[in-house]
């Protein structure tokens, strides 16, 4: 299972952002910044995933379907918030359809600040979430509930 | 060229589906419809355009009153009509899919109008 | 008869990187009706003008969307300015025009990547969004932003762009017109790409009339409308014409959106030559808007109108907009009729969906 954390599967999805962090999302895998470098690559289905990668601050429609894409993707899992609407609610936090951040339909573990993000965070955050992910693995394998490295 | 944007004709309700009808035998389009909510009572805007020219026509209604839908003479009006009934309350009867008030699903009813105290 | 079955289309699905839900009714493989729901994105950014003034408005205006951000702001800046009787400096409008084009170059450099992803032609779609790297690197360098440039303002803008700047953007998007001539190509001409395109979504002229299309959509179907011709900002000093298609169909949607990329090419040319000198790039506004203006303005996606009605207080009775997809979800609903399942992403994709103007 080296391969594992080596090799992360990226899910993005949108919850009510305004495309600019979707856009910055999906620019890190293009030649410029090229995050497949570290062997991530970016997937359609939340069964395949192992980071998912949130945008925007969540209405009231989106919040079963952000909740039911996290059931989907398999432990371990790290949640990635991009962007300022996904950590706080940013300039929507007033709106009467804003819940206000990610974090209050499923846990996340990282922040992504910006608005909208720049690449270069996003994949700092998408790093950070390799290392705690690794983390998570191996909390797993202590537990008895996940294979060891190396076989 | 001509100033549009300020050109707002208003019409009484009643003559909203007569002059909708001439809109559409003339071959024009509908630009976009939208409602605002001041001092109590509804202001609609229905834009038409031929080319580059446009035409709106507001009318004015009160809260209780209800409005003919213009969705059966122009079709894309069903999207505007049901954004004016779900996020204002707007009385609108007739519209050729009615969403019922499902068209954005929010769990605020009508915050337009809530919010200024009108209800 | 056939049986009737009806499949949900997303709204988290991998050609979209926006959720939009559609449910399709199949008769064995072909879509006999669609019913669009929206909602997912709404978060009623229209109901802010109660709790913030006119002028931090611009910032949520511009964050409708993150793809036509400028065009956002600068229309709403423009439909107050309009209401409160402001003739913004000759500089500014040349400063809007071209950052104008390049938001336009970025998002059809954008649109034409994601609808090679769509068919599956993974090595044009990062052509695409390579070539699009450096417009963004151009507006970041003048605003300081790749998405939201946040330099629209009440009364002009809040940065000049230095001579050497300008320079430095034309000969970038001459390298954009330059780079494009393959990618165009292989678009337009390349056997795979052209047999997925042509004949699919039909929608005629009559029909784009009647259900209100708009944009490159219906100039596709050959209607000559570009609202750039209505003269805003410096548009009314710069020669071009209108592009139109009398193909109908996801082939001549493509082809419209590539010549308007060359177009844009052209469009920064001419304004880059043309800017006047001066110090003076913002007025800044006096008293509070009262009266009410709807304006129109041409996105990349089509046209956008804002309506602003001022009740002479700092706060606005009320800020609307009609975004281009909000007006072209009739003509998809039209187009994905008849059409066979497997094509579906396809024609979601040839109207260029913009969820996040839609829904605001």
């Amino acid at each position: 299972m080296k391969s594992f954390h080596k090799s992360p599967w990226l899910l993005h999805y949108d919850a009510s952002s305004c495309n600019g962090c979707d856009i910055e999302v999906l620019a890190c895998t293009m030649p410029r910044y090229d995050v497949e470098r570290f062997g991530i690559i970016n997937t359609g289905n939340p069964m395949h995933a192992d980071i998912f990668c949130v945008t925007g601050g969540v209405n009231e429609q989106n919040a079963p379907v952000v909740k039911q894409i996290y059931d989907q993707i398999p432990e371990p899992k790290v949640v990635v918030a991009v962007g300022t609407c996904a950590c706080t609610g940013g300039v929507f936090k007033e709106c009467y359809n804003i819940l206000g951040g990610v974090d209050k339909v499923i846990p996340v573990d990282i922040y992504v600040p910006g608005c909208a993000a720049r690449p270069e965070s996003i994949i700092d955050g998408v790093v950070k979430a390799l290392a705690l992910y690794q983390e998570k693995h191996d909390k797993m394998v202590k537990e008895g509930r996940g294979l060891p490295e190396g076989e | 060229m001509e100033d549009y944007g300020k050109n707002i004709i208003e019409i009484p309700l009643e003559k909203l589906a007569i002059v909708a009808g001439e809109e559409k035998n003339a071959g024009h389009r509908l630009a976009q419809a939208c409602a605002t909510y001041v001092n109590d009572k509804y202001e609609l805007l229905y834009s038409f355009e031929e080319d580059y020219a446009m035409t709106t026509y507001k009318v004015v209604v009160g809260l209780d009153e209800e409005v003919p839908s213009i969705s059966r003479i122009f079709f894309p009006a069903f999207t505007y009509e049901n954004e004016m009934k779900e996020l204002f309350g707007v009385k609108i009867k007739g519209i050729v899919t009615d969403y019922n008030d499902k068209f954005y699903r929010i769990a605020t009813e009508t915050p337009f109008l809530k919010k200024k105290g009108g209800k | 008869m056939p049986k009737k079955t009806v499949i949900p289309f997303g709204p988290q699905h991998p050609v979209l990187p926006e959720p939009i839900h559609l449910d399709l009714v199949l008769e064995d493989e072909t879509v006999v009706d669609a019913i669009p729901s929206i909602g997912f994105i709404h978060r009623g950014l229209e109901s802010l003008v109660e709790k913030k003034d006119f002028n931090e408005m611009v910032y949520v205006a511009e964050r409708i969307c993150g793809i036509c951000s400028f065009m956002h702001g600068m229309g709403y800046c423009e439909a107050v300015e309009h209401v409160m009787d402001i003739d913004i400096p000759d500089r500014a409008k040349y400063l809007r025009t071209i950052w104008c084009e390049f938001s336009r170059l970025h998002s059809h450099l954008l649109w034409l990547g994601l609808l090679a992803d769509g068919f599956g032609f993974e090595a044009l779609f990062n052509e695409c969004w390579r070539i699009r790297e450096q417009v963004l690197d151009m507006v970041e360098m003048t605003t300081g932003g790749r998405l939201i440039a946040s330099v629209n303002r009440v009364g002009g803008v809040l940065k000049d762009i230095t001579p050497d700047m300008l320079k430095q953007m034309k000969a970038v998007a001459e390298n954009v017109g330059r780079e494009l001539v393959p990618v165009a190509d292989t678009f337009l001409n390349d056997y795979s790409v052209k047999s997925r395109l042509c004949g699919s979504g039909i929608l005629s002229k009559e029909d784009a009339i009647a259900l209100g299309a708009c944009g490159p959509m219906m100039r596709a179907s050959g209607i000559a409308v570009d609202h750039r011709k209505s003269g805003y900002a410096a548009y009314g000093n710069i020669d071009f014409d209108v592009i139109t298609s009398n193909d109908c169909d996801g082939y001549g949607r493509v082809y419209v959106r590539i010549q308007e990329l060359f177009q844009s090419v052209e469009i920064v040319r001419q304004a880059i030559d043309k800017i006047p000198d001066s110090e003076e790039i913002m007025i800044k506004p006096k008293g509070n808007p009262k009266g009410e203006y709807l304006m129109r303005l041409e996105q990349p996606r089509g046209e956008a109108f804002y309506y602003v009605k001022g009740n002479g207080s700092k706060n606005l009775d009320r800020f609307r907009v009609r975004t281009p997809t909000f007006g072209n979800l009739a003509p998809l609903v039209h187009t994905l009729k008849g059409a066979p399942f497997a094509d579906v992403p396809l024609l979601v994709l040839t109207i260029d969906p913009c969820v996040s103007c839609t829904e605001r």
